[in-house]
């Protein structure tokens, strides 16, 4: 493996861990920003750059900014005594016996002796003439998906207060 | 030379970490989160796949990860709110204190 | 077939209809209950006459309409209604003395309250009666005979609150249901041995000869015939109708009634039902070989030759004759003394049928019907003035005070004692001495004959002496009774109680001369034959010197008790009679009745509730204890059945349930309601399935 891809692997694996171990909620997604933004990376390591981009405009810029603004809202920012439920050892049994099998199937495939094959033309024009003429009916349905969710989040965010008044 | 085993992996260990926060930790917040790691994996996996695939000008793999980038932003802002209303009715996040689904 | 014979009946018909009515009216209904039995009672008798001029003028024959009532097996039991001269006369005097104590009725319960109950029995009775009288079948006759009963019982206790009067009727029923009992037996021989119960059937009927010449030939019991013990037997059936000792001891009780009941059922018509029957069966009476071989039926005494029946017919009825009229000389009661003077005169009839055929008896019968209801409604007046009273030492100088029912009870006595040639009792009692001393048998009944009319005179004049004669000693007060208290004193009755007493008088004088030796009709009218007038009858065959014989002793009888009781009066109410102080313990058993009561009671009533208590004790513990036993079992099962479906089903059931309800309960705890665990448990699962996949497809 490249130098390049183990320094972002790292830093990727750090941000992650950070932002699932750490007693201060807004440390967690602060790390979680930094993970966010090393797999954006990665994206445009592995040549595709729309996605990268897209990842870091939505993920970065969205996401993370609205679980700050969740954590904010439910005062959940002061440190916890305890971060983990009762039963964390179970959980992390089993995420750990989900890495096992994955691992041991990947190392199992042969997928490792695969040649990177010629760089294609990923641009935005031609994602957008793909958006336009073959994926046409997923763009639209996402599109209606959006807006539900939109609706939808506002809804059961203020529910209760709108439908009284 | 970075193969796709290598990739594999580290998107493999993302979901792992990611998992094993969503089952773990007591906030809400963070199992969402946990949940979200859990997609980005996916994503990782999805575009190595593409990059490495028999025909990496279709641009299955970038659509694929675009809508799931798109749905994985529109599930958390509803999955957030719902923690907002939670938050409402409840007066905490805690996980451990929600059990009104106890049988 | 004439109108009048299709339609017989018609004529109990009519009353019993009447009292179908009155019983469903309601109880203030007084005048249209009364007015409605009136009716029917008028109804009756003017059909009754039209029948009596049919029967005179078919001369002696019986017309008969049957029917058939009854199939079983390949026999058929036949009903019908039969008029010949002894239904018509009987279907007169009946329903003309009812109608007379019906409008007499209407004034004497007057002040009763059930007033329309009264009518309506009546009326029953009177149907029931004439049924009696018209049925040509001996079963007909028989279960109107039983009608006759029960009205007999439902009017002695009338007044049912009082427990005498019950008792009383009581008593009259069960009496007579001994009687009934022979009567029964001796219809069921009948049927037996002559194969039907027709009296008069085109030749085919037991009274016609070819039946009686079978009954004859048949072998009965103690050596008689048949014929002999059936007649016997029904003869059971009407001495306790009819009153003849033993089974007399109903009668005087029965005076516990109203004095309407008294005239019209136990004088007049009910008592006289079992004379009735006898004459009506007269055939089978005389019914013996020699007696078939002439052709006498309803013959006259001379040509009958006395059968073992007719002289067990004759020999109770002397006896009763006697026996009654020496117990009414010690009684005080003014209804027992004519209750028993009534047993007494039944007892004549029986006899007079006995020696002298059956027109004798009915000749007695009829006339006795007048005098003696016309005495009973006296009686009932003298009550109702005296408001209530009926013994005869606290009563006295009613001849000033009732004048009409001095009258009328005088003319009544005066028959009834036969006071020579006057009266219609004389006619007829001397018919049935002339015959009884020509009996060619004994003349002992003869002579108990001669002893009963001197003591009918005797107590008749006594009774006379008591109520009417002297000065009145009834208790100030009593008077008031009744009326309201708005009329002081003792008074004479209403004219609708006055004029019945009248016209029966008139008849107890008047009925004697169509039975005279000199003009027979009666007796020839119940014969079949012409009667034609003639006075040198009256010279023949001993008549002159029985007649000269019934006079003296007739005549004797009224002096002496004039000259004990009427010439020196009497004392006070609480003095002593004028027999009773001079024979005290005689007297004492007289008026006890010869304790035949006291004897009864002692024996067979004894008997009849030791039989009735070990009954009650068979059916509470024997039969109740099969019963209990049964439902005990029975209950015994339905517990152990709900024990078995409560603990065994239901338990079991339940248990069931509880099992399926504690499993839910269980698998309930899978939710403990945290995300994460279920999320752990979906972890886990992924992990077991991906690793079965992968190890699997090796």
């Amino acid at each position: 493996m490249t130098i390049g891809f183990l320094i972002l692997a790292i830093v990727t694996m750090a941000g992650v861990v950070a932002a699932m171990s750490m007693r201060h909620l807004i440390h967690c997604v602060l790390a979680l920003t930094l993970g966010f933004a090393g797999l954006a990376m990665l994206y445009l390591q592995l040549e595709a750059q729309f996605v990268g981009l897209t990842q870091l405009l939505v993920y970065v810029g969205g996401v993370a900014i609205l679980a700050v603004f969740a954590i904010m809202t439910t005062h959940s920012s002061e440190p916890v005594a305890r971060p983990g439920t009762s039963y964390w050892l179970g959980g992390c049994v089993v995420a750990t016996a989900v890495f096992i099998l994955l691992a041991h199937a990947i190392e199992k495939s042969g997928v490792g002796a695969r040649t990177m094959p010629a760089a294609p033309v990923g641009g935005v024009k031609e994602i957008g003439v793909a958006l336009m003429s073959g994926y046409i009916l997923p763009l639209e349905i996402v599109g209606l998906l959006l807006t539900a969710a939109l609706v939808g989040a506002v809804v059961v965010a203020t529910g209760e207060g709108s439908g009284k008044r | 030379m970075t193969t796709l085993s290598h990739y594999l992996l580290l998107s493999a260990l993302i979901f792992a970490v990611g998992m094993a926060g969503a089952l773990t930790r007591r906030n809400a917040i963070l199992v969402l989160v946990g949940i979200e790691l859990m997609l980005n994996a996916a994503n990782l996996n999805l575009i190595a796949f593409w990059r490495y695939g028999p025909h990496p000008e279709a641009l299955t793999g970038v659509m694929f990860a675009v809508f799931s980038i798109t749905v994985a932003a529109a599930e958390a802002a509803v999955g957030l709110g719902l923690i907002l209303a939670l938050h409402r009715h409840m007066q905490t996040t805690d996980l451990d204190k929600v059990t009104g689904m106890k049988g | 077939m004439s109108e009048i014979v299709r339609n017989l009946w018609l004529i109990p018909a009519l009353p019993m209809l009447a009292a179908g009515v009155c019983a469903l009216l309601k109880r203030g209904r007084r005048r249209l209950s009364a007015g409605l039995a009136i009716g029917a009672m008028a109804g009756a008798l003017g059909l009754s006459v039209a029948a009596l001029v049919e029967a005179m003028r078919a001369g002696g024959a019986a017309e008969t309409f049957n029917f058939v009532w009854l199939q079983f097996g390949t026999e058929w039991l036949k009903l019908g209604w039969v008029l010949n001269p002894l239904t018509a006369v009987m279907l007169v005097m009946v329903s003309f003395v009812g109608l007379l104590i019906f409008i007499y009725s209407v004034g004497y319960m007057e002040t009763d309250e059930n007033f329309g109950r009264f009518f309506c029995f009546l009326a029953l009775f009177a149907g029931a009666m004439l049924g009696v009288v018209i049925s040509n079948s001996l079963l007909l006759l028989f279960m109107c005979w039983e009608l006759v009963g029960l009205t007999s019982y439902l009017l002695i206790g009338f007044w049912f609150e009082k427990p005498s009067a019950a008792a009383a009727a009581k008593k009259a029923f069960i009496v007579t249901r001994i009687g009934d009992l022979g009567f029964f037996l001796g219809m069921m021989w009948l049927y037996a041995g002559s194969g039907t119960l027709l009296f008069y059937d085109h030749g085919a009927g037991c009274l016609e000869h070819t039946a009686l010449a079978r009954l004859v030939a048949q072998a009965g019991v103690l050596g008689l015939p048949a014929a002999g013990i059936i007649a016997i037997l029904i003869f059971c059936g009407a001495a306790g109708k009819s009153g003849q000792v033993p089974l007399h001891v109903w009668l005087p009780d029965a005076m516990e009634g109203p004095t309407p009941v008294s005239a019209l059922i136990h004088a007049a018509t009910m008592v006289a039902a079992g004379v009735f029957l006898m004459a009506r069966i007269y055939p089978l009476l005389a019914a013996s070989a020699a007696n078939l071989g002439s052709a006498a039926a309803l013959g006259s005494a001379a040509s009958v030759e006395p059968t073992p029946a007719l002289m067990v017919v004759t020999w109770v009825g002397a006896i009763t004759a006697v026996f009654a009229a020496v117990i009414a000389v010690g009684q005080y009661d003014i209804k027992r003394i004519l209750a028993y003077s009534t047993v007494s005169q039944l007892g004549y009839m029986m006899m007079g049928i006995g020696v002298g055929g059956a027109a004798v008896g009915m000749f007695h019968l009829i006339t006795h019907a007048f005098f003696k209801a016309l005495l009973f409604l006296g009686a009932g007046s003298v009550i109702h003035g005296c408001g209530g009273e009926q013994d005869i030492r606290k009563m006295g100088g009613l001849r000033k005070l009732m004048p009409v029912t001095f009258a009328a009870y005088t003319a009544g006595m005066l028959a009834l004692c036969g006071l020579p040639l006057v009266v219609s009792g004389f006619w007829s009692k001397d018919a049935i001495l002339h015959a009884a001393s020509e009996w060619s048998v004994s003349h002992v009944p003869f002579y108990l004959g001669t002893i009963g009319a001197l003591l009918t005179a005797f107590y008749m004049t006594r009774q006379m002496a008591y109520v009417f004669a002297g000065t009145l000693r009834l208790p100030e007060g009593e008077a008031q009774h009744g009326h309201g208290g708005h009329h002081a004193g003792v008074h004479e009755s209403p004219a609708v109680m006055t004029v019945p007493l009248v016209i029966l008088a008139v008849f107890a004088v008047g009925l004697g001369f169509i039975g005279t030796p000199a003009w027979p009709w009666f007796q020839s009218f119940l014969n079949g034959g012409q009667a034609s007038f003639e006075l040198k009858a009256l010279a023949g065959e001993g008549m002159l010197a029985v007649m000269a014989t019934s006079s003296v002793i007739v005549l004797a009888g009224l002096g002496l008790g004039w000259m004990i009781y009427g010439r020196r009066g009497i004392a006070s109410a609480e003095a002593p009679d004028a027999v009773g102080a001079k024979m005290p313990a005689v007297f004492a058993t007289l008026g006890a009745a010869f304790y035949v009561d006291a004897l009864y009671a002692a024996t067979v009533v004894r008997l009849n509730n030791f039989a009735a208590r070990m009954s009650a004790r068979l059916d509470r513990w024997v039969f109740g204890g099969a019963v209990r036993t049964v439902t005990g079992t029975v209950s015994g099962l339905a517990h152990l059945d709900r024990f078995t479906d409560e603990t065994l089903v239901n338990g079991g059931f339940d248990e069931g349930c509880e099992s399926v309800t504690l499993g839910g309960l269980i698998l309930s705890l899978l939710q403990g309601g945290r995300v994460q665990n279920y999320m752990r448990g979906i972890g886990t699962a992924l992990v077991v399935l991906a690793a079965l996949m992968m190890w699997g497809a090796r």
